[in-house]
């Protein structure tokens, strides 16, 4: 069996001066997960606001180097610098759907030259009508067309339709790993089962593996093969989905569930979480712990 | 007694562009009516690009070409005296800006300064505004920030050293800061987590009911709306297609859409494919005729392609825009009436 990505024991620890005079952050806490080339899965991230989520991305996609740790896509390593062709080619292999669109465009560049400077860099194409035909392919894939984004900028959109706009973009190059970045959260509902469902046809029809980011568990549970959940730059639990997300063991993945919102008393406004909750989950950022097998196959951090 | 604090009234709002000599017309508020009430929680929802922003836009006045008022008025009612946001200066708004009237921005996050502190932030939003100076502004400030959770010393960082939660709590805080009467925020809580999503909205809640002031606010997440409003409005291709109390909203919509968004979401546990809205969302540009939801609704009839249907009352608060109102199906029960009924 060989391995799509492989990411073996990698932290990222980010200096910052000012607020509380200089300190260091350790946005992810040696973190290991694999993906098999075989067979496509979803791949799921969730967790607290500011757990690592994105930093861990980003070291995947090679936006950003670990610092410690090693990232190896296809068995060659790619968290360090390499030559401009290899990441070329690397980076059309694993493309990135960022988490908020209104960030992820320039907003003086015209969307369909955004998506027109992907397929020369990557499909290497020039012509008129190639380029046109492989955007309105990729645009058709998410329920738009290049003659409705034509010529417009990305304020002239809304943050549907541009999110819409940013999946097409990273699907230009065919690539074989996905990193959506909370792809669904400015998305009406409909919508978010229609790019939900993509990405699911993604994977089952096209063989295309994603990791999907997301801080909405539903959806989670709906698509994903496996899921990771983390808590203050570090996994406190990982595993196939339905069994975690079913039954959360870990503190914080409880507290997770537990604070979903329900739509099954609509009107009466209940927004109070279990302080015991919060205070026991609360109580552990900070404490290493390690991560144990358990028989359904999960792994958990536990403590002490 | 419900007093009214804004009166919308018959409100379009397009987006004017010239493309190589050819003007085009997006109409994004299309003939909107209705009134928000003091100390009430409204929430918006509604497809993507319907035209919900534009639309919250011209209630926070910040209506900025191409985007044009084309006819109606929105009259609100403050304490220093009415005002019409569509017709008003920018002298007459500047008087009403954070005092008054606030506005949280889609993408909020984004729009603090990355290269100001925090508390410069404060100062070019609340300083003048409140009236204060030296020690009664400095103490006015570090309360509000208690009261968000915030330490006093975010006031010294710079937005990318807080987290997001920790930065969208700022945002509110520069919101209410000043004690608005009337908040707008589009898109609050999207990009937090459940856990801390659940502390702000309970916050903007405890601050609205503090304050006696109404908020008005959109998002895609309908369980959002369900724990947060009041009464909740739909918007469909530029117009007000269904408003009405939350619980009724939820289990007893009477537009098609309503009942489609309000059962499109899957609930953990749950894997059954969710059936997604045929066909393509309308071109605001260039709108159906009669009914705008017409080319999709499974229970459109010859009468909806070419009349408009109005706004009706069909309950306390409740309106809808249906010709077939009667016959819609709530899609979702709740769940202590399902035990009851099966
Ligand atoms: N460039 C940077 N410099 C300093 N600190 C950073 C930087 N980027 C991220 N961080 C910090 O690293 C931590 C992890 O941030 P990250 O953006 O990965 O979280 P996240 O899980 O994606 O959160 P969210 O759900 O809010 O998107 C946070 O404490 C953040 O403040
Ligand atoms: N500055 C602008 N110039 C031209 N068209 C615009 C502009 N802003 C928005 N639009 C168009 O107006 C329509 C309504 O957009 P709006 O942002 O109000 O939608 P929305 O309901 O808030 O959508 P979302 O839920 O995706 O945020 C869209 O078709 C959009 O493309
Ligand atoms: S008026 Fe007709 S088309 Fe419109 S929502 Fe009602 S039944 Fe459907
Ligand atoms: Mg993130
Ligand atoms: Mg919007």
């Amino acid at each position: 069996m060989s391995n799509l990505l492989e990411v073996s024991n990698v932290s990222k620890r980010f200096t910052m001066g000012g607020l509380f005079g200089r300190k260091t952050v350790d946005a992810v806490d040696d973190a290991s997960l694999t993906l098999s080339a075989e067979t496509p899965e979803i791949f799921t991230i969730i967790g607290e606001s500011g757990s690592g989520k994105t930093t861990l991305a980003r070291m995947i996609l090679g936006l950003e180097l670990p610092s410690s740790g090693e990232i190896s896509f296809r068995g060659k390593t790619v968290s360090h610098r390499v030559g401009r062709q290899e990441r070329l080619e690397f980076m059309a292999n694993v493309q990135p759907v960022f988490q908020n669109p209104f960030e992820a465009f320039n907003p003086l560049k015209r969307i369909d030259r955004y998506l027109e400077s992907t397929a020369r860099r990557f499909l290497k194409l020039s012509q008129r009508d190639d380029l046109d035909g492989a955007m309105d392919g990729s645009l058709q894939k998410v329920g738009l067309s290049l003659a409705e984004v034509k010529g417009r900028y990305p304020h002239e959109m809304s943050g549907g339709q541009l999110q819409r706009a940013a999946i097409a973009r990273a699907l230009i190059p065919n690539p074989p790993l996905l990193v959506a970045d909370e792809p669904v959260s400015m998305v009406d509902a409909s919508l978010r089962m229609s790019i939900v469902n993509l990405l699911k046809s993604l994977r089952d029809d096209l063989g295309v593996s994603v990791i999907y980011i997301t801080h909405d568990l539903a959806t989670a549970y709906y698509i994903s093969n496996r899921l990771i959940i983390m808590q203050r730059g570090r996994i406190v639990e990982m595993g196939d989905a339905r069994t975690v997300l079913d039954n959360p063991e870990h503190p914080y993945s409880r507290l997770l569930k537990a604070s979903v919102l329900s739509t099954e008393d609509a009107g009466d406004g209940k927004l109070a979480t279990d302080p015991g909750m919060v205070t026991l989950a609360g109580e552990l950022v900070g404490r290493p712990g390690r991560l144990v097998d358990r028989a359904d196959g999960r792994m958990v951090r536990v403590y002490g | 007694m419900t007093q009214d604090l804004l009166k919308v009234d018959g409100l379009k709002a397009y987006y004017q562009m010239d493309y190589f000599g050819v003007t085009r017309e997006v109409r994004a508020v299309d003939d909107i009516t209705m009134t928000i009430r003091k100390n009430e929680v409204y929430g918006i929802a509604g497809e993507s690009s319907s035209g919900k922003t534009s639309f919250i836009k011209v209630l926070a006045a910040a209506i900025r070409p191409p985007m044009r008022i084309v006819a109606g008025t929105v009259k609100y009612d403050f304490k220093n005296g009415p005002i019409d946001v569509a017709t008003a200066s920018e002298a007459q708004i500047e008087g009403i800006r954070w005092r008054h009237l606030s506005y949280i921005m889609q993408g909020s996050m984004s729009v603090l300064n990355p290269v100001r502190r925090i508390g410069k932030t404060f100062e070019d939003f609340a300083k003048r505004p409140l009236g204060l100076s030296g020690e009664a502004y400095r103490a006015r400030i570090l309360n509000h920030l208690e009261r968000l959770k915030l330490p006093a010393d975010v006031l010294r960082a710079y937005p990318h050293e807080l987290s997001g939660g920790m930065r969208q709590r700022v945002t509110i805080g520069l919101a209410t800061v000043c004690h608005p009467e009337f908040v707008i925020a589009d898109e609050p809580t999207t990009a937090l987590d459940v856990v801390v999503q659940k502390e702000v909205l309970g916050l903007i809640r405890e601050i609205q009911q503090d304050m006696g002031s109404s908020v008005v606010f959109v998002t895609h997440d309908m369980s959002v709306h369900a724990n947060m409003a009041d009464r909740v409005g739909i918007i469909y291709a530029g117009r007000l297609v269904e408003e009405g109390p939350t619980r009724q909203m939820f289990f007893a919509p009477k537009h098609p859409y309503t009942a489609h968004l309000v059962a499109s979401l899957p609930r953990i546990g749950d894997t059954t494919q969710r059936p997604a809205l045929e066909g393509r969302p309308p071109s605001l540009a260039n709108p159906p005729a009669g009914c705008r939801f017409h080319p999709r609704c499974p229970l459109a009839i010859d009468k909806c392609k070419t009349e408009v249907p109005p706004l009706e009352t069909v309950g306390p608060d409740h309106r809808t825009a249906c010709w077939r109102w009667r016959d819609v199906e709530p899609l979702v029960k709740p769940q202590a009436m399902q035990g009851v009924i099966a």
